[in-house]
């Protein structure tokens, strides 16, 4: 995957729109002739389409996704051509969007509920926790509850404590659940289409910062990606940098400055965050000897905390350094101070240069 | 709706006051604080006269509030109140100023009510240190203490079993307050409004709830969220007393509320009020509201309670001049109120520690 973004946003002073002008080209994309550009939503819109006209038991449903198109206009389209039996809108009620959802895979359908906010998942948390990602197990094996669950992570929109949220290792910490962050449309379109082939229930998050800022070519009709696969986005020899999503351009934006300094980052797109490519990740940071994780969800039992945890079991003999964390606070997501909380190049810089000095 | 806008920077970009500059606290607004039953004016139009101000001062408030938002000095999401002021004013007006009042993201206009100075809201907006939540809140989680506003919620259907909570403490302590929750017809959807509802009623809880029914839950008509058209229906399930009526009149509204909170405070008993109300601006700030027409906008618009409110002083003889006066003293408190967020610092970083949790935790 290649990416261009422009100059390093000093603090607050440029809008998100300015600073990334994100061309990607991600791996999903090689192969095609000529392909369209789209920007995040047009993906996944677009991957919605496709995986309905490919398969009658795919439905919608959540608030808003019908006649509106969504509250960020990702089913734009959906209800007008599929009818409002196959995009449903529902009542406000996500403990009944989503234990309806899996009801509708036990029959066999697979439904793609959509929540309008991962804030918002916590009423529909405990039928995802007690009743989705047990199913497989508790019958034996029987029965997956293939649903896809989708829904809009992550701040930079100004939207305060509950509508800035990551909350992704509350669910990488329930056993039977995949969860996936695309970075970029191409991604974002060929990793819904797996996760909605992927027998497992999967979180599907999307970034929403940069649901519109990230523009790219997407391949037309199917993409065929694996889940669980993270993409070297970036090759360096100094510092392994792992993120994911919006603050994946961030990341960037901090080694194109710590290349000025002779520091040189490789930069890991997670991509698929469970199952992790932990292969990926080991087999940098044995390059490397230094990492970084980079994460926008508060510091403690965030993922990057799993993600030391396990370089630390596989690779503790390569490190240089002690891997560090640069994450949101331990706090709820602030209005205001939304250029402090979130781990933007201005703070990641340092804990790069801080590791490749070690 | 809540659809993403390019976030603006353009506040955080503009210097900070200078440090010497004087800050004013909110508390020396010049706002009236919410009067209480026995300290109100006594003629009845006077007391209209003063829900009127009221209303205006909402609407106004709320006016300014979109256009700092076209500005980018608010960010991320705002829900107005406009069309829906009769409602929190008349509501409010029913109760003791030492009685809770709750309510979901569309808080401004209900907190003024509750008596929050114009100074702390509009900085909370500008998210700014002088603002009631320092800053950190934002638009939908306003939360003054002193005038028992127990705050706005952004998770809808969430506060109501907190306002069974509130009641409950308020019945165990035998304080005589009563709560008023504020929610809309969307949240009828979910269980934090069953959950709520179960446990007033069994409880026995000095409780008022209120459906703000404007018709819309987002881009959504009730006719396609609800298999039942009348909202307290919902009561009955619970063995709970219900009222349901249109908000057209001010002070209609202020007398229904005051018998349900008269059964709260005199009997310990919940009530259901749906008051069917109407918001002449989008579900939010991004909300082109392409779910209506602009026809069924202007019906709405016609019946203005905040109109009628005024045509009916001027009908009751108060004098032009004083409505002027009236009227002119709110246009000077609004702009006070943005003066006053303009010029108030942004809160530190520092902050977050200490707000989170009440000693130190960050390692
Ligand atoms: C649990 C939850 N689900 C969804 C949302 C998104 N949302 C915010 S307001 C709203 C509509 C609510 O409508 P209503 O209750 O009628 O109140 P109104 O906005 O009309 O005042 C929705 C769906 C939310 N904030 N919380």
């Amino acid at each position: 995957m290649r990416l261009k973004r422009g100059v390093l946003r000093r603090r607050g002073l440029v809008p998100m729109a300015h600073m990334i002008r994100l061309e990607s080209v991600s791996e999903a994309g090689t192969g095609a002739m000529t392909m369209p550009q789209m920007n995040m939503v047009q993906a996944i819109t677009d991957g919605l389409r496709h995986a309905m006209k490919r398969d009658e038991r795919v439905v919608i449903l959540g608030e808003d996704v019908g006649k509106v198109g969504g509250v960020f206009r990702v089913t734009q389209g959906l209800y007008e051509e599929f009818g409002d039996e196959r995009v449903i809108d529902t009542p406000l009620s996500e403990g009944g969007i989503m234990g309806c959802a899996i009801g509708m895979a036990l029959h066999g359908l697979v439904p793609i509920p959509e929540i309008q906010f991962a804030d918002f998942i916590y009423p529909a948390y405990d039928q995802i926790v007690s009743e989705l990602a047990k199913l497989r197990y508790r019958s034996g094996g029987e029965y997956s509850a293939k649903v896809v669950i989708r829904t809009p992570i992550g701040g930079g929109i100004r939207g305060g404590l509950y509508h800035s949220q990551s909350p992704e290792s509350l669910f990488i910490h329930v056993a039977g659940l995949k969860v996936v962050c695309p970075s970029n449309p191409a991604d974002a379109k060929g990793l819904l289409l797996a996760a909605i082939r992927d027998p497992d229930p999967v979180l599907f998050f999307e970034p929403k910062r940069i649901y519109r800022a990230a523009r790219g070519e997407v391949p037309e009709g199917e993409i065929t990606m694996e889940l669980g696969k993270a993409a070297v986005a970036r090759e360096g020899a100094h510092v392994t940098v792992i993120a994911w999503g919006a603050m994946l351009y961030e990341a960037f934006a901090a080694a194109d400055e710590a290349s000025k300094k002779g520091v040189e980052c490789e930069v890991i797109d997670l991509r698929t965050l469970w199952p992790v490519d932990i292969d990926t990740i080991v087999a940098s940071v044995k390059k490397t000897g230094r990492v970084v994780v980079v994460h926008e969800a508060p510091k403690t039992c965030g993922f990057g905390a799993e993600l030391v945890a396990l370089i630390n079991e596989k690779a503790f003999l390569h490190l240089e350094a002690p891997p560090v964390r640069v994450t949101g606070f331990d706090s709820p997501f602030p209005y205001t101070l939304e250029n402090d909380y979130l781990p933007l190049a201005h703070r990641i810089l340092p804990a790069v240069l801080r590791t490749a000095q070690f | 709706m809540p659809q993403p806008t390019t976030p603006s920077h353009d506040s955080q970009s503009e210097a900070k006051p200078a440090a010497a500059s004087p800050t004013p606290t909110p508390g020396t607004s010049t706002a009236p604080s919410q009067l209480g039953p026995e300290t109100r004016p006594s003629g009845e139009l006077d007391h209209l006269a003063f829900l009127y101000r009221q209303m205006l001062l909402i609407r106004r408030i709320e006016e300014e509030c979109a256009r700092a938002y076209a500005e980018g000095k608010i960010g991320g999401f705002l829900h107005l109140y406009i069309g829906q002021e009769a409602v929190g004013v008349g509501a409010v007006a029913a109760l003791k100023p030492e009685d809770y009042v709750i309510t979901t993201y569309r808080d401004h206009g209900i907190a003024l009510a509750k008596g929050m100075p114009a100074r702390a809201i509009m900085a909370e907006l500008f998210g700014k240190a002088t603002g009631c939540s320092k800053g950190l809140g934002g638009s939908m989680h306003m939360f003054d203490r002193e005038h028992n506003m127990l705050g706005g919620y952004g998770i809808v259907g969430g506060h109501i079993p907190l306002a069974a909570g509130v009641a409950f403490a308020s019945k165990y302590r035998g304080d005589g307050k009563v709560t008023l929750c504020f929610f809309g017809e969307g949240a009828v959807s979910i269980g934090g409004f069953h959950e709520g509802l179960s446990l007033a009623a069994l409880w026995k809880l000095p409780i008022v709830f209120i459906c703000e029914n404007n018709e819309y839950s987002m881009g959504t008509p009730l006719s396609r969220s609800m298999s039942v058209e009348d909202v307290t229906t919902k009561a009955l399930g619970y063995g709970i007393d219900r009222d349901r009526f249109f908000a057209s009149d001010v002070l209609e509204v202020e007398q229904r509320i005051a018998e349900a909170v008269q059964r709260a405070r005199e009997q310990s008993l919940p009530t259901l009020v749906e008051i069917r109300t109407y918001r002449f601006r989008g579900h939010s700030m991004s909300d082109p509201a392409k779910y209506r027409t602009q026809a069924e906008l202007e019906e709405q618009k016609k019946k203005d309670p905040m109109h009628r409110a005024r045509a009916r002083l001027s009908a009751g003889g108060y004098a032009e001049t004083r409505l002027k006066a009236l009227e002119e003293d709110v246009e000077t408190e609004v702009a006070d109120a943005v003066k006053f967020a303009n010029e108030s610092p942004e809160p530190d970083a520092s902050l977050l520690e200490e707000t989170t949790y009440s000693g130190p935790f960050a390692y």
